[in-house]
């Protein structure tokens, strides 16, 4: 369980996050949701140790990273993984060889062991036989999941994504979100994803923290976010009229489901 | 402004340093890493270096020939002329300025590319110390390969003016060869290397310093590789004047 807290962090004077406080559970897929510009990555980087915020504490199971020296947050990285917006896979590395790239960092396995654990959670996204290709060779797609597959690796306890699904169609984009999904619950891990897709926020969304101009807005569950009567949330999540219909029936269907 | 600005530039690159010379989270992977940057900026800069020894060896012979024509100047001067440019600054501030251009260009646009697609903070968020990782080997790559090219550089260069003597009659092969060991000064090859090493270290830790820091995209890369490159050279000539007359007095 990932706790944040009161957290504060401005640039060049201008604050971008003003006190903003948030739990993210275990072995649930937590979201955080916003417009673009609206802190959303500023939060992401301020949680994981990228950025350091000015004020608040943020908890890794009661251990506040705001107070850790360098030794104690690298050891903390340790039980993180982390999918970037782009992949940030490394160029000069096979797929494979992405994959074992932490394995090798930061455990005294054999080489055997390590190529059986990357074969592994290779296979776990549902990518055999592309290991021996470049991430410049592969899909969007394809290199997200091998993404997926190097933050894994390591048995992280927490999970975090920065909008897995930019860049990439309806149809893939949902079968990244189900990994992520089955993935959290698989293994209990603590996720954190970030994004501004409805897909993901009306499919997986167990925790949704929504994050406008700064503030925390709004917090709940893929079934309340139907119900809110929070007007920068609703304009957000159904701006469109697709999505409004949407609302529309599942309201409807549900009034009139609940007397029996 | 100008001052605060390059001494605050200064700082940042000290720190930087700083966290490049830590000790590698993994042995292993520094040492095969460093064999393969050596592989990258050293061995296959060979060509490169090797054409243009001879090209330059050759123009010197042949300039220090045409030029030097008073009959009361030794006959073996040319010989000699040749080795000393060679020795004292062709080999390595020259052949240090045009690697900066080859290699500084090669890091900066490198680990530039690196922290624009967000492949440094990848490396961070494991865990990794990201500048020992990324910039130790090719510093210490770079910085042991060195001597090599400079050896390379001064072999080729006298090979240049040789192959003048022997396929032009501009000058003849004994009064070449004699001018080459006429009053040799061994020290001048000790100093040329040590010269070249302190030259090497500024090429691979100031573009891997413009690199890491890049902001932006692909613009910013292409700045950074340009800053990296005009920043050495400046350094490279400047410490050349600081060393000759340290090493030379």
């Amino acid at each position: 369980m990932i706790e944040v807290r009161n957290v504060t962090k401005s640039f060049d004077g201008k604050t971008i996050l003003h006190d903003v406080s948030a739990t993210f559970q275990s072995g649930k897929t937590n979201l955080i949701i916003g417009q673009s510009g609206s802190g959303k990555t500023v939060l992401l980087k301020s949680i994981v140790g990228l950025l350091r915020p000015e004020k608040g504490q943020i908890l890794y199971d009661g251990r506040d990273i705001m107070g850790m020296n360098g030794e104690q947050i690298k050891d903390l990285r340790k039980e993180i993984g982390m999918l970037f917006q782009g992949s940030a896979l490394f160029d000069s590395e096979t797929v494979l060889g992405n994959v074992m790239f932490p394995l090798n960092m930061f455990t005294d396995m054999s080489q055997g062991e390590i190529r059986d654990r990357a074969q592994f959670c290779l296979e776990r996204v549902n990518l055999n036989g592309a290991g021996d290709k470049y991430p410049s060779e592969i899909s969007g797609g394809m290199q997200k999941r091998v993404a997926i597959a190097r933050a894994i690796a390591l048995n992280p306890k927490y999970l975090f994504c920065d909008e897995p699904n930019s860049g990439l169609d309806p149809r893939t984009s949902i079968l990244i979100d189900e990994l992520l999904s089955d993935i959290t619950h698989e293994y209990n891990i603590t996720t954190v994803i970030n994004t501004h897709d409805m897909n993901s926020v009306l499919g997986i969304g167990e925790n949704i923290v929504f994050i406008n101009k700064g503030h925390r807005e709004w917090v709940g569950d893929m079934k309340e976010i139907y119900r809110t009567d929070n007007e920068a949330l609703n304009e957000f999540v159904f701006a469109n009229q697709l999505f409004q219909d949407v609302k529309k029936y599942v309201l409807s269907h549900e009034t009139a489901v609940r007397p029996q | 402004m100008v001052l605060t600005n390059s001494i605050a530039t200064f700082g940042r690159y000290c720190m930087f340093m700083r966290r490049v010379f830590s000790v590698p989270d993994k042995w292993k992977t520094f040492f095969s890493r460093t064999v393969f940057e050596v592989a990258k900026l050293g061995v296959d800069s060979i060509p490169l270096v090797i054409v243009i020894s001879i090209f330059i060896g050759a123009v010197i012979t042949i300039q220090m020939q045409l030029n030097v024509t008073s009959p009361l100047i030794p006959a073996y001067s040319v010989g000699l002329a040749t080795r000393d440019i060679v020795l004292l600054e062709f080999s390595n501030s020259i052949l240090c300025l045009i690697l900066a251009g080859k290699v500084g260009s090669n890091i900066a646009s490198e680990i530039g590319t690196m922290r624009v697609t967000e492949q440094i903070d990848a490396l961070d968020i494991m865990g990794v110390n990201s500048a020992n990782f990324l910039v130790l080997p090719k510093v210490v790559g770079f910085l042991f390969f060195m001597p090599v090219l400079v050896g390379f550089c001064i072999a080729t260069s006298f090979l240049g003016g040789f192959m003048v003597a022997l396929f032009t009659d501009i000058i003849s092969v004994s009064r070449y060869t004699y001018g080459l060991q006429a009053m040799f000064n061994e020290w001048y090859v000790w100093y040329g290397f040590i010269k070249s090493l302190f030259f090497s270290f500024i090429i691979s830790s100031v573009a891997a310093f413009f690199g890491y820091y890049v902001r932006g995209g692909a613009l910013e890369v292409g700045k950074a590789s340009t800053n990296a490159v005009v920043s050495s050279s400046i350094l490279i000539l400047l410490m050349d004047v600081v060393l000759t007359k340290l090493l030379l007095q």
